[in-house]
């Protein structure tokens, strides 16, 4: 293999790997404040993109796009507010159906208003044909867009989490939930709003990776494997890991499409999925006594 | 005998039921009945692991197309070419090759079906034991996702492998002639064949599961349900019965994935899928977790619905919208027997 | 020989030495206690014992001579080893009656195919199993709850379920978890009078327990923990009157750790 195929395969790897990152920091946004794997991730990111393709009809993209993310947040507080909220004391495996039905419902609704037909965004700036030479392989600006989304996602939230007060109270929420009602916060309402930013940052992924991997009803599932094993192989609850994690998986699932037939591209990640959780469920960077404690 | 009264009822159902159809000339219904009886099978069994050992499992769909490829795969090739072969004449001096025409004419060697019932069950005892080993120590979300993991894997070797057929899935799958004139295909004339073999087959798997629950390992599996740690504490090897149930319920959808196979003439990828699977986990969440007749009626009910296309083009959604309520206003079923109260 | 011997027992999670390097026996037939203030590592101690933790390497766990450190806690339970646990374990969506019959588990053994065939031997079995967790039942005086939902239960009737529950093991050494938590003054005596009858029948018993009164009156001999490692052993009388023991519970200073 040429360098410059290795490094093609590695922009191709990082580009997926970052988007399954956001899918995971979603993934332990809402675990972190509820205890809860909401199985519905994926479908944020499908519906980000859909809901941004349709409306680009009739408003310039960055407008489309930042309809889209809001309407998604919409929906994931909805999801909070009908279907989380008034549940007394859920068993885990209730909680897994739920999410489940859920992503289910909105795949399915999804399918009845649009239809099943692959789409996608325009790209943001360029064409299908325009690339750019980067240390001797050949990307689309598109994939620029996407690193540059993603870290831009991964920075702002930290910065949210770490210096602003509702950041703060949401990591007191997921560190002690009691605890945190007992300062004043409003835990019910931190709780939504985790569901309203992992369905914005997850929409916004989808926008951003649209012109690159298109968008179909569809896409949500294989997304929502893919980042629960990135925000496992990162450890539950570790952001920081989920980023680590998400470009390593990324960049393994690129590689093995030279050696494995491309139908095969799943079964690499879940066999890694299915390898985490029976040799080190805490992931690669949680220890195993930690595993308990919650981080964002 | 009172326990027997249940068992009795559903066999003067199931005859009732026929007679019926026979009277009003709509016939044509036994075969959706008949289909949703091997479907019901599958369920049955998760019902037990899912109710009685509360262990989730999303990718139960795996096993019926284990079992179900692997009758396809072993009936659908061809041994004429190699008929002097010294295996080949072994077995047909054992009986377990049967010559007849596929339906484009051709003179076909295949083996006998009952040869790919056993294969199938050795070949879902023996994968379920070994996903089941390190599966079974996960819980909860991790669980869930290992069975669906496991699902996805299963479905994409169906889905991408040329053996299998890709996505067309496998054909032309001979009859499975049982005994007696007993024969299992799609043919009108077998129909009601199928479907007394269908029905008896439930009769003895909800038979055999019903002791099963009232007996020592199946107070040891509700035990382990209860309270695991406190049933490690009576002595009970919880990993050995959770894995002996998996490989259970895995066998019983094998079975079944065998049956269907015959009575459909083939099978798809579909069948492996992840859909499938979840319709199993909301039949077992409306006829409630812990119990196997109400699993039964709903799967009756629910996949001859389905079979019968009255869920029109939302039939996905319908299965995604039951486990929603279910699990929201009612986790423990609508067809939930009320326990004695004192 | 002792029946049970522990030696050199230790058992950290993290940088938190929950137990320190403790050792002691139990002769059969005595009830020795374990007293110690909260956090001392008594329940960690019986935890190791009865398998459901393992132990830092150089500790030894002895049941009648044999190593049992290393067992998973299904096969300590068929050594011989019943225990109760400090929270109640009832098994939910089960019986009275039913969770006492999963006691008798280790007492018969019918397999997962011989209860799917219903083959003959379990008939009996099942009728042997019933009768013995009936007269358990009837022991221990709640002979009219066996049809009940476990969970439904008060919280003294919960207690004598899980006693029931594990007498029927039929165990050598009982592992009683604080028993009489929760318990009023009169149930508490109860609880004293069956645990002297329990040792009176043959059975060991190894008991942590809060309840000062209850744990002098019917410990033959007692061990203080603190901090994961044992202060004081010896007879009751003796160990009341221990300075260290003294300065643990009422003192002004605190063990150093």
């Amino acid at each position: 293999m040429s360098l410059a195929l290795i490094i093609q395969y590695l922009f191709s790897g990082i580009t997926s790997g970052g988007i399954y990152a956001i899918v995971a920091i979603g993934f332990n946004i809402i675990y972190n404040s509820t205890g809860i794997i909401n199985f519905a991730q994926g479908e944020f990111v499908m519906l980000g993109g859909m809901i941004a393709i349709s409306f680009c009809h009739y408003m310039p993209l960055p407008a489309a796009i930042v309809c889209a993310v809001a309407i998604t947040a919409l929906v994931g507080a909805l999801i909070e507010f009908v279907f989380i909220r008034w549940l007394k004391k859920p068993n885990v495996l209730q909680m897994v159906i739920i999410t489940i039905g859920l992503s289910i419902v909105i795949r399915e609704a999804a399918l009845n208003i649009w239809d099943e037909k692959v789409r996608s965004l325009p790209y943001f700036t360029g064409n299908e044909i325009s690339s750019i030479k980067l240390l001797g392989a050949y990307i689309s600006p598109q994939v620029l867009w996407v690193l540059f989304t993603c870290a831009a996602i991964v920075i702002c939230l930290n910065l949210f989490f770490s210096y602003t007060l509702t950041g703060r109270s949401m990591r007191a929420c997921s560190a002690n939930r009691t605890a945190a009602a007992l300062c004043g916060v409003n835990v019910r309402n931190m709780v939504t709003l985790s569901f309203m930013i992992s369905a914005a940052i997850g929409a916004l992924a989808g926008c951003v990776v649209s012109p690159i991997a298109q968008t179909h009803y569809d896409c949500g599932t294989p997304l929502a494997i893919k980042g629960f094993t990135v925000a496992i192989l990162g450890g539950l609850g570790n952001s920081t890991g989920a980023v680590a994690a998400g470009l390593i998986l990324g960049i393994i699932e690129a590689f093995s499409i030279s050696l494995l037939p491309s139908a095969f591209k799943d079964v690499v990640t879940i066999t890694i999925l299915l390898l985490v959780l029976f040799f080190r469920p805490s992931g690669l960077f949680g220890s195993r006594e930690a595993g308990a404690l919650k981080e964002f | 005998m009172r326990q027997a009264i249940p068992f009795c009822v559903f066999a003067a159902l199931a005859i009732a039921v026929q007679m019926i159809t026979a009277l009003t000339g709509t016939d044509y219904f036994l075969t959706q009945i008949t289909m949703s009886g091997w479907y019901a099978l599958v369920v049955m069994g998760l019902c037990m692991l899912m109710g009685y050992a509360g262990q989730i499992s999303i990718g139960h769909a795996a096993f019926f197309a284990i079992g179900g490829y692997t009758a396809a795969v072993l009936t659908t090739m061809n041994l004429l070419p190699c008929k002097n072969g010294a295996f080949v004449k072994l077995l047909s001096g054992m009986g377990m090759t049967i010559a007849g025409t596929n339906s484009w004419g051709t003179d076909i060697l295949y083996l006998s079906p009952w040869l790919s019932l056993i294969a199938a069950v050795l070949i879902s005892v023996f994968t379920a034991w070994i996903i089941g080993i390190p599966v079974l120590r996960l819980k909860g979300h991790y669980l869930a996702m290992a069975t669906l993991g496991f699902g996805t894997i299963i479905y994409r070797i169906a889905l991408g492998t040329p053996l299998f057929g890709g996505a067309d899935g496998l054909s032309d799958v001979p009859p499975f002639r049982l005994f007696a004139g007993l024969v299992i295909d799609g043919s009108r004339t077998h129909r009601l064949a199928g479907y007394y073999c269908a029905m008896a087959m439930i009769l003895v798997v909800i038979v055999m599961l019903s002791n099963l629950v009232n007996s020592r390992a199946g107070r040891a599996l509700r035990a382990i349900h209860g309270n695991e740690e406190a049933a490690q504490a009576m002595g009970i090897d919880t990993a050995r019965y959770k894995l002996n149930l998996f490989v259970l319920s895995a066998v019983i959808a094998a079975i079944a994935g065998v049956f269907m196979t015959h009575y459909n003439g083939g099978i798809g990828p579909a069948e492996a899928g992840v859909m499938k699977s979840i319709r199993y986990v909301a039949i077992v969440a409306v006829g409630g977790m812990a119990n196997l007749w109400g699993t039964l009626v709903a799967g009756m009910v629910l996949n001859f619905l389905s079979l019968r296309g009255y869920f029109g083009s939302f039939d996905d959604a319908v299965f995604g919208a039951v486990l929603i309520l279910m699990m929201v206003f009612a986790p423990n079923g609508i067809l939930v027997k009320r326990r004695k109260r004192q | 020989m002792p029946l049970l011997e522990v030696k050199n027992l230790s058992k950290s999670f993290g940088g938190l030495h929950a137990v320190r390097d403790v050792s002691f026996a139990v002769e059969q037939g005595m009830i020795k206690g374990v007293i110690g203030p909260n956090g001392a590592g008594k329940t960690t101690l019986f935890n190791c014992i009865a398998g459901s933790l393992q132990p830092a390497a150089g500790s030894a766990v002895l049941f009648d001579g044999g190593p049992i450190h290393r067992l998973p806690p299904h096969a300590v339970a068929r050594k011989g080893i019943a225990r109760t646990f400090q929270t109640i374990k009832l098994f939910a969506h089960m019986t009275v009656l039913e969770n006492v019959m999963v006691g008798c588990h280790l007492q018969s053994r019918g397999s997962l195919m011989a209860g799917m065939l219903k083959l003959p031997y379990t008939w009996k079995e099942e009728r042997t199993v019933r009768a013995a967790a009936l007269e358990l039942l009837d022991k221990m005086g709640i002979l009219s709850l066996a049809d009940h939902d476990a969970a439904h239960l008060a919280f003294g009737q919960q207690r004598a379920v899980e006693f029931a529950r594990a007498l029927a093991l039929k165990p050598r050494l009982l592992l009683l978890d604080e028993p009489a938590s929760g318990l009023n003054i009169h149930e508490t005596a109860l609880v004293g009078g069956l645990i002297r009858r329990i040792r009176d029948s043959g059975v060991t018993v190894l008991i942590v327990e809060h309840d000062m009164s209850l744990i002098m009156s019917i410990s033959d001999e007692l061990m203080v923990l603190c901090f994961g490692q044992k202060i004081a052993e010896g007879k009751p009388r003796d160990i009341q009157r221990d300075p260290e023991v003294i300065r643990v519970y009422l003192g002004e200073e605190s063990c150093s750790a």
